[in-house]
């Protein structure tokens, strides 16, 4: 019988190694799996890459990962947001290193990875610093900037329900980049709000197939509170 | 140029915001960006159906909710509380800028540091030794969105122009804006030039041009009376 069910933080991110790259799903604070991050912090991997749209906020979830030291590097979109402390203050001290992609660029450098795609060309940044170095192309008039897949180890994603296939389904805005990177790393858990038994999900609504899914753990947030 | 006249009243921001929104026509599909542009979106005509895209995956997004109404789930790209609208849709982020730079956005309107007479824009940070800039979702809306319209004010708070010949700060985009709607003009960018198509009661052509660091023509649609 496939079970990809997880009782334990431990168990869900179990394996995971220093140096590893690690997609964090989210726009914000929505969608954020924050407590496969606490597990992470918890479990201890060091010299992380983090791929994420954010570079948290606050002290707590990802800003907490990296106050802990725990992140060399960081790909994002939009770094610096209200609360963002923890970010600029290891950016200014030298501790984090930062590549910045535009977020359309992010999500589909993410789906590439997915998809089997190498590279891609985008129009997305032609003639600005982020095409710096990067090879361009005219492609029936319009001008072009070569853009590398996106791929991770790891892939930390919120879903609303899973069930022990793996097969997900979001809420709201909280889909985000979760169901783009749930596609795109070697190991992809998931932290669902709702765990259902198989057939409970409508097929027809499910967003995530488990087939990009390795590890599923229930969580609801509004149940701690 | 004396400024102690004030022959013209410049418009504050909701004043700004209705004139872009006047030009919103039913059914476009509209991305409006953080900040000055997210005011647009009060100020489209009761009963005008016009359908807004957020970065993060909403299309139909409708107004804040009440304090009582929230839901931890839906925010805008703005990370703001919004609602949903009937007939609105969420979609993940890969399809989200896929309508963005697949041409399926209507407009998108953007804040600016710079405007260039070529159309180039700068908003994203503002000077090229910057550490560590933030560009989200804007350099992916200028280049793809049908038409950028950029709301701003004419200068700087200390009276730089914004509008210029070229940009100094980093671009987000080349020749990506249309149109630009000021605190105190209406001006569109039309074969590498700044057209100015209409302005506040009371403001001169040679005043606004007093304003902006690149040449100003005057549009067809410019009264003769404000030339």
């Amino acid at each position: 019988m496939i079970n990809k069910i997880v009782d334990t933080a431990a168990a869900a991110l179990d394996g995971i190694r220093d140096g590893a790259t690690v997609m964090v799903g989210g726009f914000g604070a929505v969608g954020q799996p924050d407590m496969l991050i606490e597990a992470l912090i918890e479990q201890g991997a060091r010299d992380l890459t983090v791929i994420a749209n954010n570079a948290g906020a606050g002290r707590v979830g990802l800003a907490k990962l990296m106050e802990a030291g725990r992140v060399g590097r960081i790909i994002c979109s939009f770094p610096r947001s209200a609360g963002s402390v923890v970010f600029e203050e290891l950016f200014r001290a030298g501790r984090l290193q930062l590549e910045i992609v535009p977020q359309g660029t992010l999500a589909e450098r993410i789906r590439a990875a997915g998809a089997g795609i190498g590279a891609f060309y985008t129009p997305t940044g032609y003639g600005t610093r982020i095409a710096e170095g990067k090879e361009t192309r005219e492609i029936d008039g319009r001008r072009y900037v070569l853009e590398h897949a996106l791929r991770a180890d790891v892939a930390l994603v919120e879903a609303w329900e899973a069930d022990r296939w793996g097969n997900c389904t979001f809420r709201k805005s909280g889909r985000n980049f979760n169901a783009v990177m749930a596609t795109a790393a070697a190991l992809t858990v998931v932290q669902a709000n709702h765990v259902v038994p198989l057939g409970a999900i409508d097929p027809e609504a499910v967003v995530t197939p488990g087939i990009f899914v390795d590890r599923v753990i229930h969580h609801d947030p509004q149940a701690e509170q | 140029m004396s400024d102690s006249r004030m022959p013209f009243v410049p418009m504050d921001r909701a004043a700004m915001a209705r004139r872009v929104a006047q030009d919103i026509p039913e059914g476009w599909y509209v991305n409006l960006g953080i900040g000055i542009p997210t005011v647009v979106a009060d100020h489209i005509p009761e009963g005008r159906e016009v359908v807004l895209h957020s970065e993060n995956g909403i299309l139909g997004m409708g107004p804040a909710p009440a304090e009582a109404d929230i839901d931890r789930w839906l925010i805008n790209a703005g990370k703001m509380h919004v609602t949903l609208l009937q007939g609105g849709s969420f979609f993940h982020h890969a399809d989200s800028f896929a309508m963005i730079r697949g041409g399926h956005i209507d407009l998108c309107v953007l804040g600016a540091f710079q405007v260039a007479e070529k159309g180039d824009l700068a908003n994203w940070a503002t000077s090229a030794a910057e550490a560590a800039p933030a560009v989200g979702g804007a350099m992916d809306l200028a280049v793809g969105a049908k038409r950028v319209w950029v709301m701003t004010e004419h200068t700087t708070k200390d009276g730089s122009p914004k509008l210029v010949e070229s940009c100094t700060y980093p671009l987000t985009a080349l020749g990506a804006v249309d149109r630009i709607y000021t605190n105190l003009a209406v001006i569109d960018v039309r074969d590498g030039r700044f057209m100015v198509t209409e302005m506040v009661p009371g403001l001169t052509l040679p005043a606004l041009q007093a304003r902006t660091g690149a040449t100003l023509h005057a549009g067809a649609e410019l009264q003769e009376k404000d030339r």
